[in-house]
């Protein structure tokens, strides 16, 4: 069975099916990271737009090496080089970029709701990397992954989630995809970081309960997912690194409450010493490694699924198509149904 | 448009005798099993391989290894197909460098098919070579690329379609010519 996106902004809408037709179409691009030779000529003469709106290494360092691994260029926009010091809004630099004619844009922003606002006056598909304290489905697909394949199944899992949730989209998609498949969440960090609101962020019948006292909130976790400290937040007088490292710290000693095979994960980079400790992040129960290789298998199955199609026809890859004349019929793959 | 059958092209026991011909084929022009291997291009060329496969078991006693390759990312008309396609798992779990490595699939037309498989294999390793073995050769062919080991070769016009139905994926076992009838 197929689904069809125009864009990826959210994995908050998309439902279990979708969610795991996604990750499942991620997997034979595992298997290219496994081939000496890793570039594939799928999507030769398309360009992916690059549109970083907000400092990112890693996601943009990610997303680019999957467009080159399947053939594709790219074009780049960083915040400090562009035009927005000058004063330019978001929509006439998309527009902008959107007239050098990518096939899909890739954005980040610092505010929320920018990729989405961004799709609706755009025709190319648009993958949303980030936008504030919204969503990152590319991440949460990602850690997902990298659960599914360490575990066999992301059904009905304890989630333990450390750290900065308020802020954090990471934390969000995850909720929002692992939530539709039974997993239940323990949030635990500092007060101000994780208020009342967040128990219902999840769709209808989604446990999330909040801890305060991290042991508890580790007992028997199969899955802790440790965010990033931004330090600039610590710099708040209410909390100071040294009571963050005394309180929410992971360390070994306290992963022992957790199951004994409980996986940690970390979107990075990770501040060693402050959120988790060294023997943690090098510990075999870490997944820090696998959750950046998924990301480019994950990033190649999106740019994928949305570009792989008709430009010459001004069609969109979305849109219904004619079958191909039958080369012969064994070629025509299972017939499909639109997912939108 | 009605499609409509026109004639069995292959029975049940026809296609066994075929893919035990071929993997006799097979072993005798290799000079042995030791460094054979069969790919299977998805979705009927699989089972195919592992029919093959397992004749073989019968003649040399020796289990040949089978490959399995989803060609899609390979395609050159994917413009036309990707919203209909559906990525499958490749599974090649022996190293390719230095093997006589078979293709096994189903239908041999354009020859488009087989040259997207040689790309993948070649992202893989470096074959010592490569050999092609089809149960149907149906002419009509747009690329230098031929066969060795064919199952049976079928004259067929262009509006026509031949259907390789298999007990693992059909539910029955048998090759049908069929026709477009506008």
């Amino acid at each position: 069975m197929t689904h069809r996106f125009r864009d990826l902004l959210a994995l908050e809408p998309l439902n279990a099916d979708a969610l795991t037709f996604l990750l499942d179409q991620s997997k034979p691009f595992q298997e290219i990271q496994r081939h000496p030779l890793k570039k594939l000529a799928t999507l030769r003469g398309k360009t992916v737009a690059l549109a970083f709106f907000e400092n990112s290494t890693r996601t943009r360092l990610s997303f680019g090496t999957a467009a080159s691994r399947l053939g594709a260029d790219t074009m780049n926009l960083q915040a400090e080089a562009s035009s927005l010091k000058k004063g330019e809004s978001l929509l006439d630099t998309v527009h902008t970029l959107d007239a050098m004619k990518p096939d899909c844009l890739v954005m980040r922003h610092a505010a929320s709701g920018a990729a989405d606002f961004v799709a609706r006056h755009l025709d190319i598909p648009v993958i949303n990397a980030g936008d504030g304290t919204h969503e990152h489905p590319s991440q949460g697909l990602l850690d997902a992954l990298t659960i599914r394949d360490r575990k066999g199944s992301i059904a009905n899992l304890n989630v333990t989630i450390l750290g900065d949730i308020q802020h954090s989209r990471v934390a969000r998609s995850n909720i929002h995809l692992l939530g539709k498949f039974g997993c239940r969440f323990t949030l635990c960090g500092p007060a101000m970081w994780v208020p009342r609101e967040l128990e219902k962020i999840g769709a209808p019948g989604v446990s999330i309960r909040r801890v305060f006292h991290i042991e508890e909130a580790l007992e028997g976790a199969d899955v802790v997912l440790v965010l990033r400290v931004q330090t600039e937040r610590l710099h708040e007088p209410a909390l100071s690194a040294d009571d963050y490292i005394l309180l929410y710290q992971l360390s070994g000693e306290r992963l022992q409450r957790a199951q004994p095979d409980a996986l940690v994960l970390h979107p990075g980079p990770m501040n060693r010493g402050i959120e988790i400790t060294p023997e943690v992040a090098d510990s075999a129960q870490s997944c820090v490694l696998d959750q950046v290789t998924n990301g480019i298998a994950v990033r190649m199955a999106l740019l994928f699924l949305l570009t792989a199609g008709d430009s010459e026809n001004g069609q969109h890859p979305a849109a219904e198509v004619q079958a191909p004349k039958n080369r012969r019929a064994t070629d025509v793959k299972d017939p499909s149904h639109a997912s939108r | 448009m009605r499609i409509v059958e026109k004639a069995q092209l292959m029975s049940a026991s026809e296609i066994d005798r075929t893919l035990q011909r071929l993997a006799h084929e097979i072993v005798e022009k290799s000079g042995g099993t030791k460094h054979l291997a069969l790919i299977g291009i998805r979705r009927r060329g699989v089972p195919l391989a592992q029919r093959i496969a397992q004749a073989m078991r019968g003649i040399d006693g020796v289990d040949v290894p089978v490959g399995t390759l989803d060609i899609t990312l390979y395609r050159d008309d994917l413009s036309k197909v990707a919203s209909h396609a559906v990525l499958q798992s490749s599974d090649i779990s022996f190293g390719v460098d230095n093997m006589d490595l078979v293709l096994v699939d189903d239908v041999l037309y354009t020859g488009r098919t087989i040259r997207a498989a040689m790309n993948g294999l070649f992202d893989l390793g470096r074959p010592k070579r490569v050999s092609l073995c089809v149960l149907i050769d149906r002419g009509h062919r747009e690329m230098p690329i031929e066969s060795q080991f064919t199952g049976r070769v079928v004259q067929t016009s262009p509006t026509e379609i031949i259907e390789v139905r298999l007990r693992e994926i059909d539910n029955e076992e048998r090759v049908v010519l069929v026709d477009r009838v506008e």
